[in-house]
């Protein structure tokens, strides 16, 4: 039988594949230095040495959105990392030992939970000031719960299991049990979550760059970047075309994968459970 | 020195509900005074309808179960359970040959090269070729699957073995073939198992001697010809009775 294809999976990884090799590229090459002024070509259209024009100050917008996009890179797979990382932990310990631990770690989740995340992070910002590291920061500890809640319902659901019963009739350890035998059936769930991680925290980056509050000048940031935009938006649309557009294809893929793997990892689990 | 494997004298078991908020849980008494002893390298069956503490009996036997009183004393160390199905019995996302070292390297001391031939050892021991080390559980067959649940828990070379009705998801065909696996190991490997079983005749086939469990209570306890022979007990000829045996 021939498998329907996933045409989710193949254009979320291509627009993703071509996103990053755009940003990736923007550690080592940019066309122009993105903070080089130019008083000459303010507010310049397109041409062949600036392909996306120049902005108010006459800087390279290719250039900008290039290294701009790599701090939103940056930024957003750092904040999943801390938000998985703690949220598996947090999940596995809560979902697999239940009781007391459960509940006092399952009421802080909520409380932290019950805040919206760009919330929090605004509290967590004018309390110890603003910068890309403390934005990390801030959105990771936001991004934990989700993950948390995810990995505790695996959890709860895999440790009933008989083949658990017999790893530890075997003698092996609750962290060998945990890490080891529950982890790797909670990664078809985690994965499209971890995806769209991702894209809540990009936007929650460019939402608190553009509000100030976020990556600080002169580093770009495409979310500082709209709002530079923004009182030029007739004057030069491309100033705000530009990393829009960037931003929407990044969330664009990062969605279809996210889509396209779970319904590949669904069709996969629905395997395992085949003629029984 | 006697020739006990494993001895349980005046059992008494519970099980608490466990109601979310903590209030209103419920602790039942599950077995009453179970008193048996069990030979090294019998077949001893268990039989007892659904709700008779069979299973309650086998987790308390293995520690999973630690709400009880009575003695229990093991002459063997980590015994190994086999469970009635095959579906979640396997990990479904480690492959075989990963679930079948798993046991070696948690009891350690095993090189690499010595897990794989043990395991390879152990698959060809249950009647499976080599290639199934790098296949998924779902790709497997129920009975496949079952025998390597079997390979599985005898990684380790337990002298202890529980089947906990090891062949009633299984298609006639394949639980033939599984029980005369089962034999085979148990005269190979100087096994010793408790067979949990509600099917009689299945029971007949394996087992030397038998207790019939009812409501918590051992209420019969014999060779397998004195219980189908000549039952004593009202239920147990109700049991052969419906088995039409």
């Amino acid at each position: 039988m021939k498998k329907p294809k996933n045409y989710n999976l193949i254009i979320g990884g291509s627009i993703t594949a071509i996103m990053l090799i755009f940003m990736l590229t923007g550690i080592f090459f940019t066309p122009h230095d993105p903070n080089t002024m130019d008083g000459g070509l303010k507010f310049a259209g397109a041409s062949f040495t600036h392909p996306f024009g120049n902005d108010n100050f006459g800087r390279d917008l290719l250039s900008r959105v290039m290294t701009g996009s790599l701090t939103t890179l940056y930024v957003a797979a750092l904040t999943v990392l801390i938000g998985t990382f703690f949220g598996v932990v947090i999940g596995a310990l809560t979902g697999y030992f239940g009781g007391i631990i459960d509940e006092v770690l399952m009421r802080i989740n909520d409380t932290v939970f019950a805040f919206p995340s760009i919330l929090l992070a605004l509290v967590f910002v004018s309390i110890f000031g603003s910068g890309r590291n403390n934005v990390i920061l801030a959105l990771g500890i936001a991004f934990v719960p989700s993950f948390a809640r995810i990995v505790r319902g695996e959890f709860l659901k895999y440790k009933k299991m008989d083949y658990i019963t017999s790893a530890r009739l075997a003698g092996a350890g609750n962290l060998r049990i945990m890490f080891f035998h529950i982890l790797p059936n909670t990664f078809t769930v985690l994965l499209p979550a971890v995806l769209i991680g991702f894209n809540n925290a990009v936007l929650a980056e460019a939402g608190m760059s553009y509000l100030g509050i976020g990556v600080q000048p002169p580093d770009p940031s495409l979310g500082r970047m709209l709002s530079e935009a923004q009182p030029f938006l007739f004057r030069a649309p491309a100033m705000a075309l530009a990393p829009g557009i960037v931003l929407i294809l990044i969330i664009l893929g990062f969605s279809l994968l996210s889509d396209g793997s779970m319904k590949s990892l669904s069709a996969q689990s629905l395997q395992n459970r085949g003629n029984k | 020195m006697n020739n006990h494997i494993l001895t349980v004298q005046n059992l008494n078991a519970f099980h608490t509900d466990t109601v979310r908020s903590g209030k209103g849980s419920k602790r039942h008494q599950i077995l009453y005074d179970v008193s048996f002893t069990m030979q090294s390298g019998e077949i001893l069956g268990l039989v007892g309808e659904s709700g008779s503490g069979k299973s309650t009996l086998v987790k308390t036997i293995l520690g999973i179960n630690k709400d009880f009183n009575g003695e229990i004393h093991q002459y063997c160390e980590r015994p190994q359970m086999i469970f009635q199905d095959p579906y979640s019995s396997l990990n479904p996302a480690r492959k075989i040959g990963w679930i079948l070292e798993e046991p070696l390297r948690i009891s350690g001391g095993y090189s690499k090269t010595e897990r794989k031939g043990c395991v390879l050892e152990m698959l060809e021991k249950v009647g499976l070729e080599a290639y199934f080390a790098d296949r998924y559980p779902r790709q497997l067959s129920g009975g496949q699957r079952q025998r390597i649940s079997i390979a599985a828990a005898l990684m380790q070379k337990p002298r202890l073995l529980i089947a906990d009705e090891p062949v009633s998801a299984l298609d006639v065909t394949i639980q033939a073939q599984i029980l005369e696996l089962l034999k085979k190991l148990h005269a190979e490997m100087g096994l010793s198992i408790i067979f949990i079983s509600h099917d009689l005749r299945v029971v007949y086939q394996m087992c030397e001697r038998i207790l019939i469990m009812n409501q918590g209570i051992i209420c019969e306890q014999g060779n397998r010809e004195e219980i189908f022979g000549n039952p004593q007990t009202e239920y147990t000829k109700r049991l052969l009775n419906a088995a039409g045996l």
